[in-house]
Order: structure tokens, then sequence, then C-alpha cells
């Protein structure tokens, strides 16, 4: 690994527990900038509550987190964050518009209005996801993968140098799919990515580095993943589809 | 109607009822949508404390239910942030104490109550001047809040968890919208009462959200039904002689239960044209 590269996410020996339940042990875990790291694991395997860690949502019960060098509390307004679950109310009074200004927040702050770079970073994100022509919309009455696209947007606005992603492709169409990831290659020329899924074909081939997380972390620094690591973190035998040079099949046995 | 206008007490009336409207209609809609409707029930009930208190100390009851809902509503948010209690839990607290506190200080409050009922029920006839200067106020610091933090709460309402991603100082936002419907409460108190508050905190914001999905839009919207309901429940109640607090609750509930009737059925009809 280059020494000289900027250390965005420090993570050092994490623990948390819900009650009596650890869900993250002692997990260490260094991103880099403008590494696009994919996160891959079973279903409570402590994916989003990672995500929350570094978003200094989720507070560890031990261990050390640093965000661009600080506490993440104190470079919220650098983190872009797309959660897996909107608990919204569908009758919310907002528009597409409304929700993708909030992410200009951090820009602004608190008492200060909108003004017009926050009107054009906010048509220039909705442009981005091709969302711009329903702007006025109600965000409830959008499909699942258009409120998605609206989320995603969001967080771009905030130009942030870090951007956390959830499953951000669990309710988007297969043809949209294609298109986000595309989104993604390149975005992470400008900034460093982190996204959370359990589709392991897709990750494997856009994300460039892949961590696999069930309570521990097997990471490795790298896009290699063997079929021990999987199935330690699956605990189970499972397909493996590798993508590159040499497209092969690796099927372990049952 | 309009020879009435000329007592003054029916001035004052209208008068406190545009005020309640522009109080309950503002901070209703965020009782609405962030679905804190009974957090608003504990508040309201728990003032009764402080109007007890008010008859004791021989004060005006109106600035006892002030400071007791205020700090209700601060001890309902604390609770409810600080401690792993939930929420419901920490509102059937304070809602009961608040109570408890009130009718122990209007025992312990020699003689006999004068105007209870009407701060129990309402009784929008009776609002004398002070009160409603007291009314202007706090509506002017509601305003003033809400213009000031208008993209916070819209935030923060919408998503809590992405507002503290952000890094908005959410709690402190929290219990300054609980310390609004604090003073809401009062405002409403000489209105409608403090058992029936949570009628005018609801209603109005519930009508006004089936004509739009802009939230200042329904807050305009939901001003102005609250003050039609208490306009027109005051007329009632003047023509059929009934207490003019339950009459605009009534009147405000049949109002919003045919409109939510109709909007129903005209679903309905969308349905079956779409599947024509």
């Amino acid at each position: 690994m280059n020494m000289n590269e900027l250390e965005i996410v420090r993570l050092k020996d994490i623990r948390v527990n819900y009650g009596d339940i650890p869900v993250l042990e002692d997990v260490t875990l260094s991103i880099f900038q403008h590494d696009f790291l994919g996160i891959i694991g079973p279903n409570g395997g402590g994916k989003s509550t990672l995500l929350k860690v570094i978003l200094g949502l989720v507070k560890p019960d031990s261990g050390y987190v640093s965000v661009f060098g600080k506490p993440p509390e104190q470079v919220r307004s650098r983190l872009g964050y797309v959660s897996q679950y909107y608990a919204f109310d569908r009758d919310f009074p907002a528009s597409v518009w409304d929700v993708v200004m909030m992410g200009r927040y951090g820009k602004t702050g608190l008492f200060r209005r909108y003004n017009r770079q926050d009107i054009a970073a906010a048509e220039k994100a909705l442009e981005r996801v091709e969302m711009l022509e329903h702007r006025g919309k109600q965000i409830g009455r959008l499909s699942g993968g258009q409120q998605q696209r609206v989320f995603i947007a969001r967080a771009l606005v905030a130009e942030p140098g870090l951007l956390l992603l959830d499953e951000p492709t669990a309710s988007i169409d297969p043809t949209m799919q294609t298109e986000f990831y595309e989104l993604l290659e390149e975005l992470k020329k400008s900034l460093t990515i982190v996204m959370v899924s359990h589709d392991i074909g897709a990750i494997s081939i856009y994300v460039d580095k892949i961590a696999c997380l069930n309570r521990q972390l097997y990471y490795h620094g790298s896009k290699e993943i063997t079929p021990e690591i999987l199935e330690a973190t699956y605990k189970c035998p499972v397909q493996l589809i590798a993508h590159g040079t040499v497209p092969h099949r690796v099927l372990k046995e049952h | 109607m309009l020879e009435a206008l000329q007592y003054e007490f029916m001035r004052n009336a209208l008068m406190a009822g545009l005020l309640a409207a522009v109080a309950c209609g503002i901070v209703g809609v965020y009782v609405v949508v962030k679905r804190i409707v009974f957090i608003s029930g504990g508040i309201a009930h728990a003032s009764f404390g402080g109007i007890g208190l008010g008859y004791f100390l021989g004060i005006n009851p109106i600035i006892g239910a002030l400071f007791f809902s205020l700090a209700s509503g601060l001890a309902i948010g604390g609770i409810t942030r600080k401690s792993r209690l939930p929420a419901d839990t920490a509102i059937g607290i304070i809602w009961a104490l608040g109570m408890a506190l009130g009718v122990v200080f209007i025992a312990l409050t020699p003689g006999y109550a004068p105007d209870l009922m009407s701060y129990l029920f309402g009784n929008i006839l009776t609002v004398p001047m002070s009160d409603i200067l007291l009314m202007l106020a706090l509506d002017a610091v509601i305003i003033g809040i809400v213009a000031v933090l208008y993209k916070e709460y819209l935030i923060l309402s919408f998503d809590e968890e992405y507002a503290t991603a952000i890094g908005m100082p959410v709690e402190k936002l929290y219990l300054l919208l609980l310390a609004m419907i604090a003073l809401t409460v009062v405002v409403l108190i000489r209105v409608v009462g403090m058992i029936l508050v949570i009628a005018l905190l609801t209603f109005p914001a519930a009508m006004a959200r089936q004509f739009t999905h802009n939230m200042k839009t329904m807050m305009l919207l939901s001003v102005l039904f609250g003050f039609l309901f208490t306009l027109g429940g005051l007329w009632l109640s003047y023509v059929l002689k009934l207490p003019s607090g339950a009459t605009i609750i009534l009147l405000g509930g049949t109002v919003l239960a045919i409109s939510f009737g109709v909007s129903k059925l005209h679903l309905k009809r969308n349905k079956i044209k779409e599947t024509a």
C-alpha cells in the first residue's frame, strides 16, 4: 500500500453491541482517498452498523474512529449518505426539489437561506440522476427506484468527500442499476466511495476493493476474495463468480 | 352574527379565534407530519398543573399554564432523548403528574376556583384583553421561530436520522419544537380548553394536508381552516346556545370526516375509471 495515500477513514478495534448481542467485533479498517470499497456480507452481519459508525450515528462500545482525521461528528458536512430504508410518510408534504435541497444544509448552515449556488447545485445533481423533470412531484408519490435516485442526488448535492451508500440499488430496476454503477464509476474520480451490498456479482465488477463483513471484517486491501473468506463470512459455501481477465466460476462443494 | 360584533366580547372572541388559528395552523402541521400528536396531548394536559398553581398563588392561571406546559414539554423531550423510556411512557407520566398537581393545588386553594370550567373546556366568549395580548405575543414568537428555522424543521420532520447525519443540532431543535407546542397549547387553552387543545392541533393540519404537498402552503391552508372552524363553531354555538369550545371541535371533526369521505369516493371512482 502506498503510504502517501491520504487516509480518509480509520477504524481501529471497533466493537458494537446491541444490548448483549455483538454486532461488530474487532473491526479494523483503513479507507484511502479515491478508494471505491464494496462491503458484502449476510443480512444482520453489521454492514449498515459499520456505515453508521463512520457517520457517527452509532457510538462504538470500544475502539477508535476517525474520518478525515477527526471524530465523525465534526466532519459531517463532508459526508454523503444514502440509507437503505426510508421510513418517511408517503403523504409527507415535500417535493423532489425540497428533498434535494436538504442536501445543501451542510453548505448553508443553521438559520441561512438557500442561495443561487445551492439552486444551481441541486439542478445539476437532479440532472445527473435524470430526475430534473420530476422536481415538482411529491416525493412519496414516486416509485422506489425514482426515490432512490432523488436520495442519491441529495447526497451528491452536498459535494461530499466521502460517499457512503447502503444497498443503493436494492429498489432500482436492472437497467437503471447499470446506469447507476456507471455514475459511481465517474464519481469515484473525485471522491471516495464505500458501498454496502449483498449483490456480490455487481459489486465485484465495479468496486476496486472488497471487504467481507459478518461481525468480523475480512479485508486485504484488494479485490480478491477467496472462497475461504466468503465461507467464513457467510458461514456456508457460496457461489463465487470472478470477473476480470480470466473469467471463471468457482463453486465450492456443498 | 354581524349585530353581535357590536359587543366587545364578540370582537375579542373573533380576535382570539384568529390568533388561535395562526398558532395551531403553523405548529399543527409539524405535530401532524412528525406524528407527535400525543406528545402534544401530554403537554396540554400537564398544563393543568400550572392552572392550579395560578389559582393557588393568586396569579393569572394562564401564566401558570405557560410555565407548566413549557416545563412538561422539555421534560417529555428530555426523558425520551436521554433515557431508555419509550416516548409513550414518558407522555403518560408527565400527563398524569401535571394533572395531579393541578388537582392538589386547587384543593389547597381556599374557597372556590372561578372559571375552572373555561380552562378545561374553553370559552372563547370570555377571553379578556390581557390574554389576547399574550396570545398575540406567543403567535409572534412562533412565527419568528418558524420563519428563521423553516428549512431546518422541514429536514427534521422528514428524516431525523438524516438530519443527525448531516450535522444538524437535532436535539435542540426538537426541544424547541416541543416548546413551540407548549406555547401553542397556551394560546389555545382560552379558546377550546386544555382537554380539547389536541383537536385544534390536528384537525386543521390534517384537513390542509389533503390539498397540497408543499409545507408552506399546508401551513397557510391550515391557518385558514383553523379560522373557519373557530369562526363557524362560534356562530353555531351562538345560534344553538351550546358551549363554544366543544362546538368548534365538533364542527371541525364533522368537516374533516366529510372531506375524508369525499376524497375516498374520489379515489374509488378514479380506480374504476382506470380499470375500465
